[in-house]
Parts: structure tokens; C-alpha cells; sequence
């Protein structure tokens, strides 16, 4: 609870040194602030968790490690920004006001124990989302971006809370522990019930962009600022998956029998539409928007065999993910700072203006492409594992098959950059302009941990006691 | 209250349950065809409303205040998303001149 204080307590000191005009105090503040809130979420890691606050938040290790999770993302994602909110605005404090309000309903939705909790922290983080998408005011696509996720937005909750309240409704409660005794001890399961479940999945659906309510995600993310988009991809998908898979996990696992062909379909199709989509992506940008779309596919794999391998599972592959988004979006941001573009082209020669960029993005490209020695491999080894120990052979081969597609477009980029010679307009930058110190230390420390991770998973492991 | 109570229970309980998804569904319906944004965000009000309604007949029902306070929440939240919605649309109308969904086709899917 200290860091959920923390942070709404830092996004309005963030205010009000904007309006101060203390704009060079801003980064350093919310850092440290950041550090504060992750070290009350580390400090209460030994402690044992009991659902707060008349049920309404429990902070066990499983709300605890994800909510660390996304603290050191938006961390990294905050050091990227040290120039480039300045160049979209002058008013730069409300951006870390709000990317630190967005991480407050982000750790929320990760400890929440009751549905009051699970809809406050979605709104808390999608509210200040909303604002951020279009936070260029006059550009197009920002604004057009805003609109849809807006709408789309706004639209998922409805179906959210009618599931909640069907579900209210045959059960009388809004608690997960009570939820699950009634699923367990009801001699029948009311048929509101199972409306309930397919109206909050379908809500959650939305929100994490799975197919086929996956149709926003790629206009938004490819509309927003780059390093919006990060966030957005990073640390509020992560944050949905863990609410969605702590509903399912704590009271829903009776009923799988339901849920569980229903989930099979959409992981299937959000892992061909996901991919077969990236593949035709002309754009970088809009490449990692569909990735990100067959990402949140393998992660519902955690969900369609959920057992008690899913939460180390999961965690281990959003860390994977999240470390990876973080190098691309970083890369990107470079690379379209020089050319001007984010099209695959703009790569072009890459390895030979900035080896270490180049080397960084390589990485990255491998993880997410799950391949040995990077941490997205021990993700994706671990999701497959699962679905291996569940016998569910058919999912295994659509999501090796899957898995095969997906490294074709991930090493596009890195062909381009390394076999590929910079044409036309791009051909005179031989040199590039060096990148910031920051960018420096964010693009090395993902890239290390990426690394480690990959060739010891057990670090992150030894968390859950595995 | 008693007296508020006792006339929601003189009611059906599903008769709610039909009325409220007749309501949701036509929110749902409003969103999907209609071209105008700000129709579009009177039919997303229209879902929520809905669920309010059916919260408050369930928690009458139930005898259980919770309910109720989830109204609340849903109310507040509701609120502050379409204070934030609409300077959304005022941005675009800003820029486009214009409220209807078609005129933001510049990206494809």
C-alpha cells in the first residue's frame, strides 16, 4: 500500500514543481519517487499477505513482483523521456504526472481483491491514458489515436462491469475470496453467472488487445507518441494480464470446463491475426503493435492452462517482453529522430552508423522472437512447457508454427540493418549523431538483464520459489 | 427506504434482468452503427446507466449495500471519463471541424 501512497503522493508533487517551473527537478523527482515506491514493495515481500482494507487489496508476492515489474519499466521508459517530452510540448510536467498517475491504477489493477478495486485502477490507468495518447494536440494521428482508444475504452468497461454485475447478481458478491466460495460450494452455478464470465472475459479481451477485439491496437499504438507507446505496450498490458489472470486464477479455475474453450479460440486467432498481420507491416512502429498483439496471445497461454506454473510463467515472459519493447521503442525513437521515419528502411545500414544501437535492437528482436541464450526464449520455453504438461497438442504446433512466422519479421529489422546499405536521403548521414547518455544506459542495462535473464532464468525463478 | 425497497422487490427481479440488457444492448447497438462521436458516447453512458440500474435491483433484491456503492464508484468514474472524453473530441473537432467518426481514417487498419 506505501507505494500506491507514494505515487499518487509523486504525481502531484510532480504538478506542482511544473507549475513551479522546476522543469529540470521534474526527472530526477519522480525517479527517486519511483525508487521509494519500489522499495515499500520490495520491503513487504516477507510479509504475510491478508486481503486489506475489508478485502479490497491483498499484496502477496504474485500483486508484489508484478507491481516491482512495472516500477523498473517505467523507470526505464521515464530516463528515455529527458528529451523527448521537450520537443512535443512545453508543459512537460503533466506528462510525468500522468504516466505516474497511469502507474498507480497500473499497481492497483495488480493487487486488487475486489471488483470495486479491479474497475477503479482500469479507469485510473486508462483515464490518464486517454490523455497522454493525444497529448499532441495538433497532430492527426495522435488525435485520431485518443478518439479510438478513448471510445474503445470506455466501451470494454461497459461490457467489463456488466459481467461483474451478472456475476453480482448470482452470487452477492464483489469479493474474490467469496466468489470463489460460491463457485466452489453452489450445488448450481446460476446461468448468470456464465454470462457474467463471458462478458468480463470479452472486456478484458479489449483491454489486454487480443483478437478479434484487437482492432484498436494497432491505430493507437501506432498514433500515439512513441514513448506513450511504450508504456502502453509494456506496462498497462502487463498490468491487464495480471488482473485478468488473477480473476481467473483465484475464482474461476472451478469453472474451466466453460472458460477454457472459449480462451482456446482466441488465443488461436490472436496468434495467426497477430502475426500474419506483423508480417505485411511495412512500419516499424506499427510491426511492433502487432507483435504485441500475438505477444498477449502466448502470454493467455499462462491462462488457458492455468495452474500453478502460470504466475512464474507469466512473469517471466512479461519481464522478457516488456525489457525488449523497452530497446525497440528506445531504438526507435533514434533512428526516427535522424531519418524522420519509422519505416523498416529507415534501419537501413544501421550496424554501420551506430554498431552498439544496432547490436542493443538485435538483441531485443532475438528475445522477442524467442530465441536460446535471450530471456524471451525462457518465457516462451516456460509458456510451452505448460501448454506440454496439459496435452494440449493442437494449441502446441498453432503456437510453434506461430512462433516460427514471428521470427521471419523480427529478423527483417535485423537484416536491414546489418546486409542493407542506407539509400537516397539517408545515404549522406554516414555518421550518426551519438546517442544521449541516457538512452545509453537504458538501451545497456535491458540489453544486460535481457541477456542474463536468458542465461539464468533462476534469478527470476527463485521469486516463487521454484 | 423500507418503503423504497419493498417497491423495487414488488417487481420481478427478471423483469430487470431483460429490461437492463434491452438498454445495454441498445448502447451496444448505438456504439457499433452510429456515425456521430458524440452519439456514440450517449450510448456508452447508456451501457453504464444500465448497469447502475441492474446493480441497485440486485442489491435491493440481495438486501446488500455493496451494490449500491458500486453505483457509486460507477457514477464518479463515469463522470471523470467524459470530462475527459469530450476535450478529447473538442481537440479533434479543432483540427477535423467535425464530430463524425469517418472523418479519422487516416490510419488503416
Amino acid at each position: 500500500m506505501g507505494a500506491i501512497i507514494t505515487l499518487c503522493i509523486l504525481g502531484i508533487l510532480l504538478l506542482y514543481l511544473g507549475l513551479f517551473k522546476m522543469n529540470k527537478a521534474l526527472l530526477p523527482v519522480a525517479l527517486v519517487g519511483l525508487l521509494v515506491a519500489l522499495g515499500f514493495t520490495l520491503s513487504a515481500w516477507n510479509t504475510d499477505a491478508a486481503p486489506l482494507y475489508n478485502g479490497m487489496v491483498v499484496f502477496d508476492r504474485y500483486a508484489l513482483s508484478f507491481s516491482a515489474l512495472c516500477i523498473v519499466v517505467t523507470a526505464l521508459i521515464l530516463l528515455l523521456s529527458k528529451e523527448y517530452f521537450r520537443n512535443i510540448s512545453e508543459h512537460i510536467a503533466e506528462y510525468y504526472c500522468l504516466i505516474i498517475f497511469s502507474l498507480t491504477g497500473a499497481l492497483l489493477v495488480n493487487a486488487y481483491h475486489n471488483f470495486a478495486m479491479l474497475f477503479v485502477g482500469i479507469e485510473i490507468m486508462s483515464v490518464a491514458l486517454y490523455i497522454l495518447v493525444g497529448i499532441r494536440k495538433s497532430d492527426f494521428a495522435s488525435n485520431e489515436a485518443a478518439l479510438k482508444y478513448f471510445l474503445m475504452g470506455a466501451f470494454s468497461t461497459g461490457f467489463l462491469l456488466f459481467g461483474i454485475t451478472l456475476m453480482y447478481g448470482a452470487s452477492g458478491t464483489f469479493d474474490l475470496g467469496a466468489l470463489r466460495n460460491y463457485v466452489t460450494s453452489a450445488e448450481t452455478v446460476s446461468p448468470l453467472f456464465y454470462g457474467g464470465v463471458l462478458l468480463m472475459l470479452c472486456g478484458l479481451c479489449f483491454k489486454v488487445g487480443v483478437a478479434p477485439f484487437h482492432f484498436w491496437t494497432p491505430d493507437v499504438y501506432d498514433g500515439a507518441p512513441i514513448l506513450i507507446t511504450s508504456f502502453m505496450s509494456t506496462v498497462v498490458k502487463i498490468a491487464s494480464f495480471v488482473g485478468f489472470l488473477r480473476l481467473f486464477s483465484t475464482a474461476l479455475v472451478p469453472l474451466d470446463a466453460f472458460w477454457t474453450p472459449v480462451l482456446l479460440t482466441i488465443v488461436i486467432i490472436t496468434l495467426f491475426v497477430g502475426n500474419a498481420s506483423a508480417l505485411l507491416q511495412s512500419s516499424f512502429k506499427r510491426m511492433m503493435a502487432y507483435s504485441s498483439i500475438s505477444h498477449a496471445g502466448y502470454m493467455l497461454f499462462a491462462i488457458v492452462v492455468i495452474g500453478e506454473n502460470s504466475v512464474p510463467s507469466i512473469f517471466v515472459y512479461a519481464t522478457a517482453y516488456a525489457l525488449a519493447s523497452v530497446i525497440a521503442f528506445a531504438a526507435l525513437i533514434l533512428v526516427k529522430r535522424m531519418s524522420g521515419s519509422d519505416q523498416f528502411e529507415s534501419f537501413n545500414g544501421l550496424a554501420k552508423r551506430a554498431p552498439w544501437l544496432a547490436f542493443a535492437l538485435t538483441i531485443a528482436m532475438l528475445s522477442l522472437a524467442g530465441i536460446p541464450l535471450t530471456a524471451g526464449f525462457i518465457g516462451k520455453f516456460m509458456m510451452f512447457n505448460n501448454v506440454m504438461g496439459s496435452y494440449n497438442v493442437t494449441l502446441l504446433v498453432l503456437a510453434a508454427i506461430n512462433a516460427a512466422v514471428a521470427v521471419y519479421y523480427y529478423l527483417h529489422v535485423v537484416v536491414c540493418m546489418y546486409f542493407k546499405n542506407a539509400e537516397g536521403a539517408h545515404a549522406g548521414h554516414t555518421t550518426m549523431m551519438p546517442a544521449p547518455i541516457n538512452y545509453k544506459v537504458v538501451l545497456g542495462v535491458a540489453a544486460v538483464l535481457t541477456i542474463v535473464l536468458g542465461v539464468y532464468p533462476d534469478l527470476l525463478l527463485v521469486l516463487f520459489g521454484g | 427506504m423500507e418503503n423504497i425497497v419493498s417497491n423495487i422487490q414488488g417487481i420481478p427481479l427478471n423483469h430487470y434482468i431483460i429490461f437492463c440488457s434491452l438498454i445495454f444492448a441498445i448502447g451496444v447497438t448505438g456504439v457499433l452503427i452510429r456515425r456521430n462521436v458524440i452519439i456514440i458516447m450517449m450510448s456508452i453512458e447508456l451501457m453504464l446507466n444500465a448497469v447502475n440500474l441492474l446493480l441497485a435491483a440486485f442489491s435491493a433484491y440481495r438486501g446488500d449495500a455493496s451494490g449500491q456503492v458500486f453505483v457509486f464508484f460507477i457514477m464518479a468514474l463515469a463522470a471523470a471519463e467524459v470530462a475527459v472524453g469530450l476535450a478529447i473530441i473538442i481537440m479533434v473537432y479543432r483540427n477535423t471541424k467535425s464530430v463524425d467518426i469517418e472523418s479519422l481514417s487516416k490510419l488503416r487498419w
